[in-house]
């Protein structure tokens, strides 16, 4: 299930940021998100958390989204393993 | 439906599609595949028509006095307008289209286009150092109506979208089935030569184009 998790993740930054299969899966837990992924300003943060919330099936509340949530790629992850656990 | 500007490809063939715009900030960032797509249906040898939605786009209306029932009432009435005998719906267009035969590309809640557009203004509020919360705009929305992406929604419209489903007895094309990334998700407007063949192709088998 872990392993789901971390493949519907990467397929959902891929849909939303429009990178490349090669790129995401390339990403490993200290990959940097926010502020280091151009294609992730604050209009696709919205896309990248409702997308999250359609496809796996949880809610994010407002206050659930901080500077940690998309510091890095493991954080997002750690976040997501976290709300389906 | 006069006064409401529109897209047209007619030839006056028999296959005459309505296409039913995605809404809000998703119509901005899907225009250009819009086009791309009906230039492909219009090879394909459909005529096909877009309208604007009134409040939206060149149209004179205020965004304010508009709800879901009017777009619902507009897009009626553009298919009568048109002599459309077919219709396709794109992303939350699948909540105002007209009872064609026809498919949704992708339809989605109108529960979640309103979350999405007060997550977008939550965190560019947030970027600004004010601190706003979803549920409380959410709720002063229903009696005051709201700004959202650059759109006016007043309270009938943050209503009836909250309330709003796409018709699960119709065709649906997903962006699983013609592949790559959803440019409504972008943010940046796009365009994808690959994709809108994909959707145009599907679109013409299903009607049988």
């Amino acid at each position: 299930m872990n392993i789901d998790i971390d493949q519907s993740l990467r397929q959902i930054l891929a849909d939303v940021l429009g990178l490349s299969a090669t790129q995401v899966a390339a990403f490993d837990a200290e990959t940097g998100l926010f502020g280091h992924l151009p294609e992730l300003d604050s209009m696709s943060v919205a896309g990248l958390l409702t997308e999250m919330e359609d496809r796996l099936g949880f809610i994010i509340e407002d206050d659930e989204v901080d500077g940690e949530l998309l510091e890095s790629y493991g954080s997002l992850l750690a976040f997501a393993r976290a709300k389906l656990a | 439906m006069a006064e409401e500007a529109a897209i047209v490809f007619d030839r006056g063939r028999a296959l005459r599609m309505l296409v039913v715009p995605a809404l809000f900030d998703e119509a901005n960032r899907l225009r250009r595949q819009t086009m791309e797509l009906m230039r492909r249906l219009d090879r394909l040898g459909i005529d096909c028509f877009l309208p604007d939605l009134p409040g939206t786009g060149e149209s004179l209306r205020p965004g304010e006095s508009i709800s879901l029932d009017d777009w619902r009432a507009a897009m009626a009435s553009a298919a009568e307008h048109f002599r459309a005998n077919h219709a396709l719906a794109l992303r939350g267009g699948a909540l105002v289209r007209p009872n064609l035969p026809g498919p949704d590309h992708a339809p989605v809640k109108g529960a979640t286009i309103l979350r999405q557009l007060l997550r977008m203004r939550v965190l560019s509020a947030r970027e600004a150092g004010r601190t706003e919360r979803a549920d409380d705009l959410l709720v002063r929305a229903l009696t005051e109506g709201i700004e959202l992406a650059g759109y006016r929604l007043g309270p009938a419209m943050v209503a009836q979208l909250e309330a709003a489903m796409p018709d699960e007895g119709r065709p649906v094309i997903s962006q699983g089935d013609i592949g790559g990334g959803a440019l409504w998700l972008r943010a940046e407007a796009g365009e994808d030569p690959v994709q809108a063949d994909g959707l145009a192709q599907r679109v013409a088998a299903g009607i049988g184009a």
